[in-house]
């Protein structure tokens, strides 16, 4: 189990590493450099040339860019001024991390839900309620999702507030936005997962021993069945961050997909640089707390590691 | 009580007659397949969807006596009417031709980006899973690094770079698309290497390159398929989501989701603007999502009945 923890580790090490030099490189490859839109001096130009160490050979920034990133300062943003990426992320990240949060507290429970129902009613008019919401979930994109939602419940019923981030009415919306393709994709997963785990032995030992259903489906079907949903828990933990990105563009909240957004059209590099590696970190970092919890669940993986 | 003896039973003999017949009728994997798909109809009714909106790219734009890029700035914001039938947009362009050039942009880049990655993903697949060994395992290293890596930062980070643009974004979901493809076939690869066929043709002295492309690659064609066809849908809902954060397809060029962005400007006040291109990106990812649900069952040689 410490080797497979190790191993584990030190791959996520080298994908920060491999995603911190591409990231590094492809922004240096852009022509010209971030101050030709400004009307600045020459003189005034190679002082902040100098300032951000972009005179020296790129070896070189390369070289001070890790070590900077290694004591955890990512550089200034070239858009807002006087601002660290660290501030930006800082003041920016707890509201993305709420909207995430609130989106997975909608869609892992409802979507276990949703699966184990269908599941337990497969082929009846339960399981196409659930499939027909869960495909929908997957098939609309969460931009239409977020504009319908604003539509419905904000311009036309007036019931909740149509953007801004000011208090629990107005998480509603987004949450809900960000949360139904994640709903759906977990319902479809647990249900196809729930599907298989029937026809497995070990229910039929169950059901000949005599145990009352409810027995069955809580201590073998569901247990057994929701183990690869906790595999997809790093990839889902990626597609929410994407989403975030939209979510809080149409309900103009200020998190740090706005920021991500923003700094991509204004061609912000150092913000996008630092703002790509804090999501690649976070996302691979994720993938390997999933990792190793999938390791201590499932004893087959530990017994084989 | 009955005694049981031989006088009870009869000789049932062979009867030469029967022997011979075959009750069904012969068919090839591909065409059972196909007799399958048929018979599910949400699967047909997701080809008949894709087939008219596949016509309509073509000649759709040709029905109406406006082109996709004519601005007209006496007519702004027409709801649909009798002359343009899904209106126009805040520069007085007519929505049915945009609609439907943006329906070429779309598709193209679906069909092209999964396309492009899937022939790439197996053929590194392909090679890796053959070969084995050294060469298997830094391939797959390096698949596993870059896999962990959230794909759409990727594709975003590589588009600030490469610039905005229908072919831009067929390379940046080539570069991050096929490593999923890769480690599909590679394990199919290898699971059918071991096998009696493979041995056979080796020993009948096929060339590695028969072996790869004539025995190994079309045995896994099935999944590969249905790979594929969810491969579509996701560069479609990629494109879309980049146009919609404005670095994808730039007006006035059209794509679905570069129209949705446009619309999402003004949609509180003129719905229609963004609802129009979000029905048709969710048809078509639903069309494409549910085919891909009905190949998987078409093509799983498990299900036949």
């Amino acid at each position: 189990m410490l080797r497979y923890i190790l191993k584990r580790f030190i791959i996520s090490l080298i994908t920060i590493w491999v995603l911190t030099t591409i990231v590094f490189f492809l922004i240096r490859v852009l022509p010209g450099d971030p101050f030709t839109s400004e009307k600045t001096t020459p003189q005034i130009k190679e002082s902040m040339m100098k300032y951000y160490g972009l005179d020296k050979p790129i070896y070189v920034q390369y070289a001070k860019y890790i070590k900077n990133l290694l004591q955890g300062d990512m550089g200034y943003s070239l858009k807002f001024k006087n601002r660290t990426v660290n501030q930006v992320i800082i003041n920016a990240f707890p509201n993305s991390a709420e909207l995430g949060i609130r989106a997975l507290m909608i869609a892992i429970p409802i979507g276990i839900l949703l699966g184990i129902i269908s599941a337990l009613n497969h082929n009846k008019a339960w399981d196409y309620g659930s499939m027909i919401v869960a495909v929908i979930g997957v098939s609309v994109p969460s931009f239409i999702i977020g504009g319908l939602l604003q539509y419905v419940f904000a311009i036309k019923l007036n019931w909740l507030p149509v953007a801004q981030w000011k208090g629990f009415e107005y998480t509603i919306l987004p949450s809900f936005a960000l949360a139904l393709s994640t709903l759906a994709l977990i319902a479809r997963l647990m249900r196809a997962s729930m599907l298989e785990v029937t026809g497995q032995d070990y229910i039929l030992t169950a059901e000949a021993k005599g145990l009352p259903v409810y027995k069955i489906v809580w201590k073998h079907q569901i247990r057994n069945a929701i183990l690869p949903v906790i595999t997809v828990l790093g990839p889902i933990a990626a597609a929410l961050i994407t989403g975030t990105f939209v979510i809080e563009q149409i309900f103009a909240i200020p998190g740090l997909g706005k920021h991500y957004v923003n700094g991509i059209q204004s061609l912000d590099y150092t913000l996008v640089l630092g703002l790509t590696i804090f999501y690649g970190a976070f996302v691979i970092i994720l993938n390997f707390i999933v990792d190793i919890i999938y390791g201590f669940v499932d004893p087959r993986i530990r017994a084989t590691r | 009580m009955i005694e049981i003896n031989k006088e009870l039973f009869t000789h049932m003999g062979i009867n030469e007659e029967y022997s011979e017949t075959i009750n069904r009728p012969s068919m090839t994997y591909w065409q059972d397949a196909w007799r399958r798909l048929k018979k599910n109809k949400i699967a047909m009714a997701g080809i008949v969807i894709l087939t008219v909106f596949t016509l309509m790219a073509v000649i759709g734009p040709y029905m109406v006596k406006f082109t996709y890029n004519s601005t007209n700035l006496e007519l702004l914001n027409q709801s649909p009417d009798k002359v343009h039938w899904f209106g126009t947009d805040s520069l007085g362009r007519d929505l049915w031709a945009r609609v439907w050039m943006g329906a070429r942009v779309s598709l193209f880049i679906g069909l092209a980006a999964a396309g492009i990655e899937s022939l790439v993903g197996i053929i590194v697949g392909g090679v890796s899973g053959y070969l084995g060994g050294k060469a298997d395992m830094i391939i797959m290293r390096f698949v596993d690094i870059m896999i962990s890596i959230p794909e759409l930062i990727f594709i975003i980070l590589i588009m600030v770079v490469v610039g905005s643009g229908i072919m831009p974004i067929i390379i940046a979901f080539a570069i991050t698309g096929w490593l999923r493809m890769a480690r599909l076939v590679r394990g199919q690869v290898l699971q059918l290497k071991e096998q009696e066929f493979v041995l056979a043709a080796k020993t009948l002295g096929a060339s590695s390159k028969r072996l790869v492309f004539r025995h190994l690659i079309p045995n896994t064609l099935g999944v590969i398929i249905v790979t594929l066809t969810m491969a579509v849908p996701n560069a479609i809902f990629y494109e879309a989501f980049l146009s919609f954060i404005g670095i994808g397809v730039r007006p006035p060029l059209a794509s679905w989701g570069q129209l949705a962005n446009t619309g999402a400007q003004v949609f509180e006040i003129y719905p229609f603007e963004l609802f129009i291109p979000a029905v048709f990106i969710s048809l078509t990812m639903l069309s494409l999502n549910l085919l891909g649900d009905g190949l998987r069952d078409a093509l799983d040689p498990r299900l036949r009945k």
